[in-house]
């Protein structure tokens, strides 16, 4: 037993990024037990770990927590990513929650059958730029601070640093109208714990290739 | 301005209903102004009320608060529903997390086809019924509350996904005595128990009007499927 937390899930983004994200930019190291097969999952399911029976699910401090929301939560308190008082976590999660529904749009890509892929494709392009990108772009301009809330980093910045860099994979340029997130993106991606796990090595996974959805999907379903 | 928060939304339960249930729990009052008409949601866009150009949104505190897990957190923590430190609060968010899932298998609900909605009352009773009930009765097993020895917001949240399962089957909770016993319980309380009295302002089952009303103020007439 390391003491570190411990993270089990597919190899893969999916739900579990932004927790990997999180312990990363607080620079904290973790563990990982990759479900490769159903029956990997299964048996997390049969010796009771899993609460709802899903994964993602972390064990840290003595408890296996499950529910993505529950853990990050867990995690920003823990480490000083929630802001310094209530009203800041309101705004804290209130862009965060923005954060997760597009998010849920990147990871539901993936696995569209062929026929729906460009219209969610779009759908999704269209929401990062024209409802999330802006509101943050206005939140970075109106007090001119350099982290989303409080004048300090929060798991905001992670998280929404995690999503520009997703939605740059999609499309290069789509930060093009948005100069405040451009050096956003920079100013974040320059904090020496998020720095390092940018790069090669680190325990950040890539995007799902196209041959791995079926297996994925052969897990979960 | 009365300082009592005001919640914008439609006229029914939808995303807005777990933030009344809360509200009523911890003994708030508080208005709503129902979106009825285009215009009305289009004016909320203009003046910038809506950070992601979404309801539900809560006037509370000085704030125009949008999302909505991140109103009920702020509610919970401030009318002290959110336990006593943070492993406290770790066992909330994930016993909320799972019957905000179960909820979400029932939101959609209401803007399926027929066919669909058997299918999907089928699925929601299953997912009920070997998933998240299961998970419930086994912590009630020695406790009143969820967490903590006192009353928190996952009661609360618990009683309300109860209750919207049992509106589609209702016999669903009879293999679960501990759930019985707490529903019987929480429904008790004081603040809930008026909630649950006609008159208070908690919703009615969702009916066609109020597909078409969120359809027409949203312009949102893609067909939603079934899990």
């Amino acid at each position: 037993m390391s003491g570190k937390p411990k993270l089990h899930y597919f190899n893969g983004r999916g739900r579990m990024e932004p927790i990997r994200w999180l312990l990363a930019a607080a620079g904290v190291e973790f563990e990982e037990s990759f479900v490769e097969k159903k029956d990997d999952l299964t048996k997390l399911q049969k010796d009771g770990s899993l609460l709802f029976q899903q994964v993602p699910m972390v064990e840290i401090d003595g408890m296996k927590m499950v529910q993505t929301r529950a853990i990050a939560n867990y995690i920003a308190t823990k480490y000083n990513l929630y802001g310094k008082d209530l009203k800041e976590r309101a705004l804290i999660d209130m862009y965060v929650e923005g954060i997760f529904d597009l998010n849920e749009l990147f990871m539901n890509y993936e696995i569209q059958p062929a026929d729906k892929k460009e219209q969610h494709f779009a759908n999704m392009m269209d929401k990062a730029t024209n409802r999330y990108f802006p509101a943050f772009e206005k939140v970075l301009k109106d007090h001119g601070q350099d982290f989303l809330v409080g004048n300090q980093l929060s798991r905001a910045d992670v998280q929404l640093l995690e999503i520009i860099l997703m939605a740059e994979e999609c499309k290069p340029d789509i930060l093009a109208k948005f100069p405040l997130l451009q050096s956003f993106k920079a100013r974040i991606s320059n904090i020496p714990t998020i720095k390092k796990y940018l790069q090669p090595g680190s325990q950040r996974k890539p995007p799902i290739q196209p041959e791995e959805v079926p297996k994925v999907i052969a897990i979960f379903h | 301005m009365s300082g009592k928060p005001k919640l914008y939304y439609f006229n029914g339960r939808g995303k807005m209903e777990s933030i009344r249930w809360l509200l009523a729990a911890a003994g708030v009052e508080f208005e709503e102004e129902f979106l009825e008409t285009r215009e009305q949601y289009e004016k909320l866009l203009q003046d910038g009320s809506l950070l992601f150009q979404q309801v539900p949104m809560v006037e509370i505190d000085g704030m125009r608060m949008v999302q909505t897990r991140a109103i009920l957190s702020y509610i919970a923590a401030k009318y002290n529903l959110y336990g006593k430190d943070l492993k406290e609060r770790a066992l909330i968010d994930m016993y909320v997390g799972g019957t905000d899932d179960l909820m979400g298998f029932i939101l959609m609900f209401p803007f399926l086809s027929a066919e669909d909605k058997e299918k999907q009352r089928a699925f929601i009773v299953q997912k009920a019924t070997s998933r998240y009930f299961p998970a419930y009765e086994k912590v009630l097993k020695d406790r009143d509350f969820l967490v903590g020895n006192s009353f928190s917001w996952a009661d609360v949240h618990l009683l309300e996904a109860i209750l919207m399962v049992e509106e589609k089957k209702s016999d669903v909770l009879s293999g679960f005595p501990q759930l019985q016993a707490f529903k019987a319980r929480i429904s008790s309380i004081p603040t809930i128990k008026k909630f649950l009295e006609p008159g208070s302002q908690r919703k009615p089952v969702p009916d066609d009007k109020y597909v078409e009303t969120v359809r027409r103020v949203l312009r949102m007439y893609y067909d939603v499927k079934a899990n």
